[in-house]
């Protein structure tokens, strides 16, 4: 089953950059969400983590705070 | 027991580490991340070789070469302490324990924390210690940069772009950064510079509403929903308490990366070395790598 993953990033922000270079090297799909450009889905963002630090990844509902590579690979089941 | 344990792998660390793969030796490399301070660099314009390169691919390029030679590594594991226990370097984790002939130290540098109610609490909710993350999601809003060196004009400059009112909070009488940076700063309708101020709290609900500041005699309460700090950097020497520091906490090494305690060395921005600059780093490591062997060899 594939699994819908987001990930809420800044531009400058090196672990935004890391997350999304780990999941390009696993050949994971994923909806890159530029929060510096769009204000609704910072808000988003901000009402799934609960809080405002980027990146957040949603991998089907599980939402994941910055660059847990553990956590990402359990839940992508990598 | 390891013939050599790497504390980081930031550029020193990862240098290190690559040398000693190539004289194959047993070791470790523990480390909470990869790519150290580098990985938050902008833009990299002096690491020869590269006449460009971001600070996150130049952190991949070294992980890359680090991992090429199939090393022991155990990431995402904080060191709490390294002892030297009569003939062995003892190194403690938050998951476990390790042995080791030689210790090599490069574990960096942090941002410097305010030490205030409400820090902790809000940290990531509202409060950030990176303002080329976070500063977009402030957009339109009221917050406080603290700091007066070149950290916090720069975090004030990205912020007078994007936020509705930028506050900025200086402890010393005058900012010290850059004066192209004070120029644009002190120009800006945006901002508001408090110089002699210090902050007393920062408060809110789910996420920061605001901060209390003592300035000029007077407590005044801020309304801002973010706080970003920038009060400069502090070195993980903590980690090593028998170890001798400077008075700003950084580990003293003599030319060959050794500290006072036989077979710990030290390597990077953790240490008293002038200069810090990931090139700097990276031949630190490989200095502390060559040092650490042949250490190994006359204690056989």
């Amino acid at each position: 089953m594939t699994k819908k993953v987001s990930v809420y990033s800044t531009p400058a922000c090196p672990y935004c950059v890391r997350v999304k270079q780990f999941l390009k090297e696993n050949a994971v799909i994923f909806e890159d969400i530029d929060v510096s450009m769009n204000q609704e889905a910072a808000q988003e963002m901000i009402k799934k983590s609960g809080q405002m630090g980027v990146p957040v990844i949603d991998i089907n509902g599980e939402i994941i705070v910055g660059f847990d590579k553990e956590k990402i690979k359990m839940a992508l089941e990598l | 027991m390891y013939d050599l344990i790497i504390i980081g792998a930031g550029p020193a660390g990862i240098t290190a580490s690559v040398y000693s793969a190539r004289k194959k030796i047993n070791f470790l490399v523990i480390t909470e991340d990869i790519g150290g301070q580098a990985a938050w660099s902008g833009d990299i314009e002096n690491y020869t070789g590269y006449q460009f390169i971001t600070g996150p691919e130049l952190a991949s390029k070294f992980e890359e070469h680090m991992l090429r030679y199939g090393i022991s590594l155990r990431e995402g594991e904080g060191v709490t302490e390294v002892k030297r226990v009569e003939d062995r370097i003892v190194v403690k984790t938050e998951k476990g324990q390790y042995e080791s002939k030689t210790v090599i130290i490069a574990s960096g540098k942090r941002s410097r924390e305010l030490a205030v109610p409400g820090e902790k609490e809000f940290k990531n909710k509202g409060l950030t210690y990176c303002a080329t993350c976070d500063a977009p999601l402030f957009a339109g809003k009221d917050v406080a940069v603290i700091g007066g060196g070149n950290s916090a004009l720069d975090a004030a400059l990205q912020l007078m772009n994007i936020a509705r009112r930028v506050y900025l909070i200086n402890i010393v009488p005058r900012l010290t950064g850059d004066p192209v940076m004070i120029e644009k700063v002190e120009g800006s309708a945006v901002v508001s510079i408090m110089n002699n101020a210090r902050v007393l709290e920062i408060f809110g609900g789910k996420m920061v509403s605001g901060i209390k500041v003592r300035g000029e005699g007077r407590e005044n309460t801020l309304s801002v929903e973010g706080v970003f700090v920038e009060i400069g950097l502090i070195p993980n020497s903590y980690l090593a308490p028998d170890v001798a520091k400077n008075s700003l906490g950084e580990i003293k090494v003599d030319y060959y990366n050794q500290t006072n305690i036989p077979g710990i060395f030290a390597a990077g921005d953790v240490t008293d070395v002038p200069e810090k600059q990931i090139v700097i780093a990276a031949g630190e490591g490989s200095k502390a790598s060559l040092a650490a062997i042949r250490y190994l060899n006359q204690h056989k």
